[in-house]
């Protein structure tokens, strides 16, 4: 049996695998209720996807403990987090910090330029990830602070101190 | 001196709005088909986006440049008139063409309205620019980036048209319009597909140790090591191997961008009209970024004062940039 103190690489890994479970289900409605009301808002992104709309992305944000898994159908949209583990094959994987991959979506840094410096990662299907890429620069507004605010002035706060731990944080490329 | 019109590229309608608001003379933008050279997934606008496009432009002074520079396929011609037909319908400032057939349908059908030559025509002589001007009344003329700055002086005098130089993106040395690489591997043309390495043929590969391997339609083309910077999967910027050369080589070119911040007086006492900045297939931030730099930079010059132009390596192909033959021929 493992405890809270064994710290053998098995007990590790389930540790983390505990532990990425728990923050998974504590993040499931909050990615829900984003990503509802982000295809609502924004219809029109769908049409960017073309044939893409079915596939499966999954984004893997390094630090955090889990990855996304999207798919991106106007009829049967997902978005949930899932333990790496036991994330299912995806057809497009894209990889980065997180603030990165935010400030991606809201077109606050360039993709080509995230890719040449290695930064991101983009690995299976490339078109896939090229429309998804393009569908969201096509979006007006910021997706972060829409998300924010749906949290209120809390939201606001701990969008403005991410992206100002951001800036001040240099990057780098991935190395993990 | 010369107007230097800022020229700047629109892969989507809010890329389009933010290049005019970051103070674009002109937007280049295309549709999403062949009829374009950045004819990418998910890229480029309808005809409805288009129409409010040129109204949302107009509204702010500034113009819309449609680009149908690809080159029609024998029997295929209807798609290039149709587009062409289309954007003079709403209202485009000006097209930019490259086959001879859309420059004539164009000048036969709406004299009116401007046409521009595009690089992809690769026109960089004297006799081949007056040619376009005299049979199509092209109004100016895109040069490819292979020029120095006195050669690009000494065709200025002898051309009935204006001049517009890329200042800014990508670096393309291969004779634009010609480029059959793509075509090679994958079964698409760059020039009458309008893609260049079709992202449906790239796939890239990351291994343990952290190097990734760019693929396009099966081949490896390039290999960075875990902290190397990245190029686009083109062919023309892969690096081989040969026979005497088993390291691994940048055989055509290197992935590096233009950047003729520098340079721009220069360019400008030479008798170029307007500066392209390079970029359909970025994104909003690209363009945000580079249009702004530029904007500054050119108003600087125009007022007198010397341009102090904004870092923009970290938006550049491989993190490098060149002044390519604008400065000197011996760049590599």
């Amino acid at each position: 049996m493992n405890t809270a103190s064994d710290t053998s690489p098995l007990g590790k890994r389930r540790g983390l695998t505990l532990g990425s479970r728990m923050a998974c289900t504590i993040v499931q409605p909050l990615l829900s209720r984003v990503v509802r009301r982000i295809a609502a808002r924004h219809p029109s992104l769908f049409a960017r996807l073309g044939p893409h709309q079915s596939t499966d992305f999954l984004i893997d944000p390094i630090e955090l403990p889990f990855a996304l898994h999207l798919r991106p159908d106007p009829e049967a949209l997902v978005f949930r987090a899932v333990p790496r583990d036991s994330a299912p094959a995806p057809g497009a994987m894209i990889r980065g910090k997180f603030m990165l991959l935010l400030e991606l979506v809201d077109a606050q840094e360039d993709g080509d330029a995230a890719f040449f410096s290695r930064d991101l990662e983009v690995t299976g299907d490339t078109e896939a990830v090229v429309r998804l890429r393009n569908a969201l620069d096509d979006i007006d507004g910021s997706i972060a602070e829409e998300t924010a605010d749906m949290f209120g002035p809390p939201g606001r706060v701990i969008l403005t101190r991410l992206r100002r731990r951001y800036a001040n944080t240099e990057n780098g490329a991935i190395t993990s | 001196m010369s107007l230097a019109e800022l020229i700047c590229p629109a892969g989507t309608p809010a890329a389009l709005r933010t290049a005019v608001d970051a103070g674009a003379d002109a937007v280049y933008c295309g549709f999403q088909d062949a009829t374009n050279a950045r004819n990418f997934p998910g890229l480029n606008l309808t005809p409805d986006e288009l129409a409010e496009a040129v109204v949302y432009a107009h509204a702010k002074g500034a113009k819309v440049l449609l680009a149908l520079n690809t080159y029609p396929p024998a029997g295929k011609t209807d798609l290039w008139r149709q587009a062409a037909d289309t954007g003079a319908r709403l209202g485009v400032d000006a097209f930019i063409v490259a086959d001879m057939g859309v420059a004539d349908y164009i000048a036969q059908t709406y004299p009116d309205i401007r046409l521009h030559l595009s690089v992809q025509a690769a026109a960089s002589s004297p006799e081949a620019i007056r040619y376009y001007c005299e049979s199509f009344g092209v109004k100016r003329v895109v040069l490819p980036r292979i020029l120095t700055i006195p050669e690009i002086r000494d065709i200025r005098k002898q051309i009935p048209c204006e001049i517009e130089t890329f200042i800014f993106g990508n670096h393309g040395l291969m004779v634009e319009g010609r480029c059959s690489l793509t075509n090679y591997l994958t079964g698409q043309s760059t020039n009458m597909d309008g893609v260049c390495s079709p992202a449906s043929d790239v796939q890239y590969q990351r291994q343990a140790d952290g190097t990734m391997s760019s693929e396009l339609a099966g081949f490896t083309i390039d290999c960075f090591g875990p902290h190397e910077k990245a190029g686009y999967p083109t062919i023309c910027k892969g690096r081989y191997t040969a026979p005497h050369r088993s390291d691994g080589y940048y055989a055509f070119e290197e992935p590096v961008s233009l950047n003729l911040s520098r340079l721009l007086p220069a360019l400008i006492d030479a008798g170029v009209h307007a500066f392209k900045i390079e970029g359909r297939q970025r994104s909003k931030s690209y363009v945000r970024g580079v249009v702004s730099a530029f904007r500054q930079a050119v108003d600087d010059i125009r007022a007198g004062r010397e341009a102090n132009l904004a870092d923009l390596v970290a938006l550049t192909e491989g993190q490098k940039q060149t002044q390519g033959a604008f400065e000197t021929k011996k760049w590599r």
